[in-house]
């Protein structure tokens, strides 16, 4: 527990941003993203530090994390794989490009792998559209994947 | 030393996933090995819109356009064109001997367009603000400042005829009016770049490109209805976009055109960005609204609109980036210059993303009445690996389909309209003879079900039941009576639904109903996809006479159920096969059929 505490502490940079944020009208999505931003994700640590120091209910945090999909309140994967769901990307295979990594990772989209090393999931489009099908890792952005070259592409990571 | 050469490299968002940056880093790393690091300026610029053949370098004055270059290009580059004042012939797109050189204008994807929104995009660096005001930036927040009143700014944008660009097409001047005419000392300005619109990247590829368009637009804005206050409301997913806003912010406020008394005026106007979270529903402005001020992004009931009741109940104008890229250019040129450009309905350009199944993806610009045809046939270069040209679908989940039959017809706010379609933010997907009508209209409905707020049920139920009713069909169990409930369904959800997302999520069923109904029936009745797309509906056989034997396909099969020897025919067992489409994707012999 008291290890659990300590990988959520917050950095003096995020609680100054916090404090300065605070005065802001509307500062809860912001907060939020600059806590993501920390973390990867959203722990329930933090989003109960979140409400103590905005002075909001744990309850509000939640709609707006759930509402949202860029939140994510579950730890991803140490490399999290993103294929575009754009509607060229989808025309282009995307959808083909999902089937592929869940027979690849053996876990469906959101789930981690054992090792806690990769994740997956479709996002919306990433605005690439000359290279789709496309598919992200970090930074790493993969245009025209085929099917056959994402063993590959996992290779790289692991 | 004076300069001799500008090299332009492509910092749109398409062409830095190609490894722009590194083109950029070993250009100047070339340059200065080669001692001719004081006579060439290496720029990064916004978007040039020929995504299909990025990443592009552009060097000046020969204007030789340079197409997919890799980094290790990079140093050709240099010693050839620069230092020797040879052009690279691999590289350019035009690479006929007979021309000197591949100018810009000479290539056709460029030739049918015009420009105003995009006027700087791949000109300027866009971290530089003196190249923007080099190219009349902020001349029009001058002209505001000095010699216009608000009603001037008004009239101006009334004659200009400019309509929203987001989707709907509101009068842009009639909304800034509403706002000027309420009497309350806080008003607020508001940019909408939550482009959510899957395949349409138009405006993030504006504000790569050209921030300071969209800063001075707004800072006239400000001035005009008496707002002291902006937010620039954008996808966090847009990273680039958001590092480029916000350095243009902070130099506008250095050179004294954002903040405190503007130009020396006691007029007073800031900017702040607020990043969106990845909802949809929040391009629609109450739902906007909602979220800027912290909240889940539900939309609200009009009236009263956010243009007399917005932000914190206060009056607030808020347009999205494209409307805002053109404001400075009406003022600088005159809202009749502007109403020359397009049709007796719209007036001016659009921009489009241009993608999907055509040979030149990219981003255009276009006048309004520009054909369907010429955008797809002239600008796009026709549909790749000539296949057969199947519908286009503009609007994006909220648009419809327009097929062969109507590609004559001119591209305006009313004729998108007519045909069941409509402009919306300015995706455009072209389709070919393998996409399947149904397939396409569900990956629409499961994008808007996966989007709706949930706050009415119109949306929430009808939504959900129109792509329960799709899923059955593609999996060849829709009855004929599916088809009249979803023309009852889309029907009651246009009329019932709070906001936009709900009364035009089903328009791609009612639109692709109307052109493709003979597509629904062969699933429904003969239990067949046309296209081969709905896995449940289709079977993979190979055919006798093309298999040669080569066990490509059975080594590739994922589940071993293709069987057969080396030189003798193979075959599938029907039992095991997944339908994945590896085995067809596998076969260099078109020995694969699927029916």
């Amino acid at each position: 527990m008291a290890e659990q505490k300590e990988k959520f502490t917050f950095s003096d940079e995020l609680v100054s941003y916090i404090k300065e944020w605070k005065q802001k009208r509307g500062n809860l999505i912001m907060v939020l993203h600059r806590v993501q931003q920390e973390f990867r994700y959203v722990p329930k640590e933090a989003a109960e530090r979140v409400a103590e120091m905005l002075d909001v209910p744990l309850a509000k945090i939640y709609g707006v994390l759930t509402f949202y999909h860029y939140f994510k309140i579950k730890e991803p994967g140490e490399y999290n794989i993103q294929v575009c769901m754009g509607t060229a990307c989808y025309l282009k295979g995307g959808d083909g490009l999902v089937e592929e990594l869940e027979n690849v990772l053996g876990v469906s989209e959101q789930e981690v792998t054992e090792d806690g090393r990769f994740s997956f999931e479709s996002v919306r489009c990433v605005g690439c559209c000359g290279l789709a099908p496309v598919l992200v890792v970090g930074e790493e952005v993969y245009g025209k994947v085929t099917k056959d070259q994402i063993p590959g592409i996992i290779a790289k990571y692991q | 030393m004076a300069l001799t050469n500008y090299i332009l490299v492509c910092g749109g968002t398409g062409c830095e996933s190609a490894k722009a940056d590194q083109i950029y880093k070993n250009l100047l790393t070339a340059a200065q090995a080669s001692g001719v690091g004081d006579t060439v300026q290496i720029l990064k610029t916004g978007c040039f819109g020929f995504c299909e053949q990025g990443p592009i370098v552009k060097i000046l004055p020969e204007d030789s356009f340079y197409v997919q270059v890799k980094p290790e290009d990079a140093e050709e580059l240099i010693k050839e064109h620069i230092v020797k004042g040879r052009e690279v012939k691999r590289l350019l797109y035009d690479k006929s001997e007979s021309k000197k050189h591949a100018r810009v204008e000479d290539i056709q994807f460029y030739q049918k367009q015009f420009r105003i929104v995009l006027r700087n995009c791949g000109f300027i660096n866009p971290e530089d603000i003196d190249e923007y005001i080099a190219r009349e930036g902020y001349v029009a927040l001058e002209r505001v400042l000095g010699d216009m009143s608000p009603d001037d700014v008004i009239q101006e944008l009334k004659k200009s005829g400019l309509k929203g660009r987001g989707g709907a097409g509101f009068p842009t001047w009639l909304k800034w009016n509403f706002t000027k005419d309420v009497e309350d000392d806080e008003k607020y300005i508001v940019c909408n770049a939550d482009e959510g619109d899957p395949g349409a990247y138009m405006d993030r590829s504006t504000l790569e490109g050209d921030p300071h368009s969209v800063l001075e637009a707004m800072t006239i804005a400000g001035y005009t209805v008496g707002a002291q206050m902006g937010y620039i409301y954008i996808r966090a997913e847009y990273p680039l976009a958001i590092n480029r806003l916000k350095a243009a912010m902070q130099q506008a406020r250095d050179y004294g055109l954002l903040g405190e008394d503007i130009l020396g005026t006691d007029f007073s106007f800031d900017i702040e960005i607020r990043l969106g979270a990845g909802a949809f529903v929040c391009g629609e402005e109450t739902a906007l609204l909602a979220s800027l001020e912290g909240n889940r992004g539900m939309p609200r009931p009009r009236p009263p609109f956010p243009a007399v009741k917005g932000l914190w109940n206060k009056p607030t104008v808020i347009n999205n980036v494209e409307t805002w890229a053109n404001i400075p250019v009406i003022i600088l040129k005159g809202g009749d210059w502007f109403a020359q450009i397009g049709t007796e309905d719209s007036k001016g350009t659009k921009v489009f993303a241009l993608t999907g199944k055509i040979r030149n993806s990219g981003l255009v610009e276009v006048p309004m009445g520009t054909t369907l045809r010429e955008i797809i046939y002239d600008i796009g270069g026709g549909i790749a690996n000539d296949k057969e040209f199947k519908a286009v679908q503009t609007g994006g989940p909220s648009g419809g389909v327009i097929t062969k039959e109507y590609l004559d017809t001119p591209i305006d706010y009313k004729h998108l309209q007519e045909l069941g379609s409509m402009m919306g933010s300015g995706g455009m997907i072209v389709m070919d003879e393998d996409d399947c009508i149904v397939d396409v209209t569900k990956f629409y409905l499961g994008f808007t079900v996966d989007e709706s707020c949930g706050k009415c049920s119109p949306c929430r139920v009808g939504g959900r039941t129109l792509y329960n009713m799709l899923d059955k069909i593609t999996k060849g169990e829709g009855e004929i009576e599916d088809i009249d409930k979803m023309h009852q369904i889309g029907k009651a959800m246009k009329k019932a639904s709070l906001c936009g997302l709900g009364q035009t999520a089903p328009n791609p069923i009612l639109s692709t109903l109307r052109y493709f109904e003979k597509e629904y029936l062969a699933h429904i009745k003969e239990k067949k996809c046309p296209s081969g797309k709905c896995k449940e509906l289709i079977s993979y056989y190979i055919l006798a006479d093309k298999c040669i034997g080569c066990m490509a396909c059975a080594r590739k099969c994922p589940v071993a159920a293709i069987t057969g020897e080396r030189r003798k025919i193979h075959r599938i067992d029907q039992d095991i096969c997944i339908k994945c489409g590896i085995c067809y994707e596998t076969c260099k012999f078109d020995a694969i059929y699927v029916g």
